[in-house]
């Protein structure tokens, strides 16, 4: 490793070779500001067009001024970050982005949030001196995203996230010059487009150009009528993110507040998307054993792996990118689809209600899920199972503008029959928690035997790709592992070619699973966030006293009482689904 | 996938431009190149099958079409009308012409009448400055033209 040393702002630093300017700089703690300029540490996530040009600095000996973010640390360089020159030709560069950007920060979405925003009141603009035209551009919605591009400026790092990571080409930089914008091809709508809604694109999006669709209004109302008993479910990433909102240290689990808040907005149960996650399990993992023991027994029909199907962006994934494949995934709905026909058509019939008076609700850390919903095959005579799904990120909104100090709640619990769960389903939220949820299911089912430890550490980990190797007693099984689109693009690939050896196969289209989900709370590009979310999760799971979903007595009672058995008729007809051939629904408009 | 109604011949024409270029993404842009002599322009249709022929998103290709001018996705009028405007020409008051053809065609530089009798786009010196301002029509070239002149030109093309 070869060392260099430099100087920036009078002090001495020494850093590997290769290493930017930016990045030297924050070893003697200087922050140059960025705006294009995008990553995520260890994930192999990163934006580095160097076009902003808000990072300049000076090098001595250079006459040109330097981006910080593309410009490499060399031996006995002396670097100025905040020289008069630096600071001029820094606002000047934010004064040219922000003549051509809608002044409507009181009304942004993003407002808050916005990188854009905390630039301009960092560099202390405090006129914009250039007017002249602004491109505008029309609003194009989506079941799930709006794009608002009017307010885009162009940093392409959702380009870069739907390209390079998601490799889902969706969005491309297209036209030039003042009408430069990022959209999908022949600037179609996105909901023409191969978008899969993972929301990626949203979460790294610096400006009000990519949100999410807000269906907080929507709630508000269903809670303000009296004919509805609105029942809400939470995912299990929500609860490791929420309080990152209130100003909690991230990896904070706030799941009693959560729930007392949501009791206080006025749901009239608060329920918990881990118990349908709990049956997920049971489903799935009575569909990996089935097969797995047909396969086993010579039944060449069978089809593995088996690859998990509670990820929406995923199954949006392979419906457009790979239709021919779509007879693999799990036929077993995803927890959010399955707790919408436990609530209408279980527990509204046990409270006596009509389920067209029960409102379903979910928070979710995901956007996709806000399309899954929607699905034409999730409603019943037109009613859908869940009727509306929110992010995190309105999750909080909703609890500010109630007037409700977060902070100051007590802890309170879910209701029963369906806020029962098990540690098993609160790792759903991570990459490798579903998979290490079936495990110890299916482990104890098909050997007939007790696990004696339920943490399985092989599976755990954030690299792209991973596999291991779990004994169920003598039968080796091989699972394989991936989070980010890209890296399930590759498992699928070997799929295809046969070069696979996989008896089953977990995906989350999120980098770090449902934790990094796009309708979370904003990153911000700190990788060391989404290790903070996953590790809470599995410190929650540690603290469960059930902690395999097959011993969830609400769910033993579930499967008496109404379902009968996993992969019966009932829960066929309920809990699973079949999957649609996408690729054609690119089309073009003329 | 669009639905292709582009002609059978021409299709396979493009696939093999395609792996004549061994289907390589890094030939995009000289794979454009040839699709728009073989077709013309740059239809949807066509830019699909190249994203597919290549590995790379729609969404890419179509950015790559919109950044070049030179690339188009009308198609050319029956009577393509260029202009030059080259620094001769340009002295010589070229770009009143040009303004004078968007005035009585009513389109713009890379644009084709909706009859589609007519598109208009510019050049760069056609090596007859000694004419300039030079306009071609087709094949054909016009010296000297001047702002008066123009109708009489489209006049010529018109019915
Ligand atoms: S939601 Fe995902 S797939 Fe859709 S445009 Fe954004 S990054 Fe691409
Ligand atoms: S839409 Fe957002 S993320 Fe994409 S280029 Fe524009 S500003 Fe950047
Ligand atoms: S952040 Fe360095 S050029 Fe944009």
């Amino acid at each position: 490793m070869e060392l260099v040393k430099l100087t920036i702002d009078g002090k001495e630093t020494e850093v590997e070779k290769g290493t930017t300017i930016l990045q030297a700089a924050k070893t003697v703690g200087i922050d140059i500001p960025t705006l294009c300029f995008f990553e995520l540490k260890d994930m192999h996530i990163e934006n580095r067009p160097g076009s902003c040009r808000i990072c300049v600095v000076e090098v001595q000996g250079r006459r040109n001024l330097a981006p910080a973010c593309t410009t490499r640390a060399d031996n006995g360089m002396v670097v100025k970050t905040h020289s008069i020159r630096v600071l001029n030709a820094r606002r000047t560069v934010l004064e040219l982005i922000l003549s051509d950007h809608p002044a409507e920060c009181l009304t942004c979405p993003k407002a808050g949030n916005c990188e854009l925003q905390k630039l301009a009141e960092q560099l202390g603009v405090r006129e914009i001196p250039y007017q002249g035209a602004q491109s505008t551009y029309r609003k194009d919605t989506s079941p799930a995203i709006i794009r608002n591009v009017d307010k885009c400026i162009m940093c392409r790092r959702c380009e870069m996230m739907c390209n390079d990571v998601q490799t889902v080409g969706a969005l491309s930089a297209v036209n030039r010059g003042f009408m430069a914008v990022v959209a999908p091809a022949f600037e179609m709508n996105l909901e023409k487009s191969p978008c899969t809604y993972c929301g990626q694109c949203v979460s790294v999006c610096p400006t009000g150009a990519l949100t999410e669709v807000d269906h907080s209004r929507n709630v508000i109302n269903v809670l303000a009528d009296p004919e509805k008993t609105v029942v809400i479910q939470t995912a299990p990433a929500v609860r490791a993110a929420l309080g990152e909102e209130f100003g909690l240290e991230p990896g904070t689990l706030v799941t009693g507040k959560m729930v007392a808040a949501l009791k206080r907005l006025g749901f009239d149960y608060v329920f918990d998307t881990d118990f349908a996650a709990d049956l997920t399990i049971m489903e799935e993992g009575s569909e990996l054993l089935d097969r797995l023991t047909r396969y086993l027994k010579g039944d060449k029909s069978v089809r593995l792996p088996i690859l998990t199907s509670c990820c929406p962006g995923w199954v949006n994934f392979f419906e457009h990118q790979f239709p021919e494949l779509r007879d693999i995934p799990s036929t077993a709905k995803s927890p959010q689809q399955m707790f919408g026909p436990v609530a209408k058509e279980y527990f509204a019939k046990k409270l006596g209600i009509d389920r067209k008076n029960m409102i379903v609700v979910s928070v979710m850390p995901c956007v996709a899920k806000k399309y899954e919903c929607q699905r034409e095959e999730f409603k019943m005579n037109g009613d859908p199972d869940v009727n509306y799904s929110i992010t995190t990120r309105e999750l909080a909104h909703l609890i500010k503008q109630s007037n409700i100090d977060f902070m100051a709640l007590p802890d309170e619990e879910f209701d029963a029959p369906l806020g029962e769960s098990t540690g098993a389903s609160v790792i759903f939220g991570t990459t490798g928690g579903v998979i290490e949820a079936a495990c110890r299911t299916a482990y104890e089912v098909y050997t007939g035997k007790k696990l004696d430890k339920v943490d399985f550490n092989q599976l755990r980990g954030f690299e792209n790709i991973r596999h291991a190797t779990i004994d169920f007693d003598g039968l080796p099984i091989n699972i394989g592992i991936a989070h980010g689109l890209g890296n399930a693009r590759k498992l699928l690939e070997d799929i295809k070619e046969g070069r696979n050896h996989f008896h089953a196969i977990e995906i989350m289209a999120c980098p770090g699973g449902c934790i990094g989900g796009g309708g979370q709370p904003y990153h911000h590009g700190d990788s060391e966030i989404l290790k903070k979310r996953a590790a809470a999760l599995y410190r929650e799971d540690a603290n469960k006293p059930i902690r395999k979903s097959h011993e969830n007595p609400f769910i033993i009672e579930l499967y008496k009482e109404f379902l009968g058995k996993p992969l019966g008729e009932k829960s066929h007809q309920l809990l699973h689904t079949h999957y649609f051939d996408k690729s054609a629904s690119v089309f073009i408009e003329e | 996938m669009a639905i292709i109604k582009l002609s059978e011949t021409k299709l396979q024409e493009l696939k093999e431009v395609c792996k004549s270029f061994n289907n390589d993404k890094g030939e995009l842009i000289n794979v454009l190149h040839k699709a728009q002599s073989i077709f013309g322009y740059l239809p949807a249709e066509v830019q699909e099958v190249i994203a597919k022929e290549l590995n790379v998103s729609v969404a890419h290709v179509y950015g790559v079409v919109t950044f070049y001018s030179f690339f188009t996705m009308t198609p050319k009028g029956e009577h393509p009308i260029s202009v030059c405007l080259g620094t001769a020409c340009y002295v010589r008051g070229a770009e009143k012409v040009l303004e004078e053809f968007r005035r009585i065609l009513k389109i713009q530089v890379g644009q084709t009448t909706p009859d589609g009798k007519f598109s208009l786009s510019c050049l760069r010196c056609v090596g007859a400055c000694g004419l300039a301002p030079v306009v071609m029509v087709g094949e054909k070239v016009y010296g000297r033209v001047s702002p008066d002149g123009v109708k009489d030109i489209v006049a010529e093309y018109r019915n």
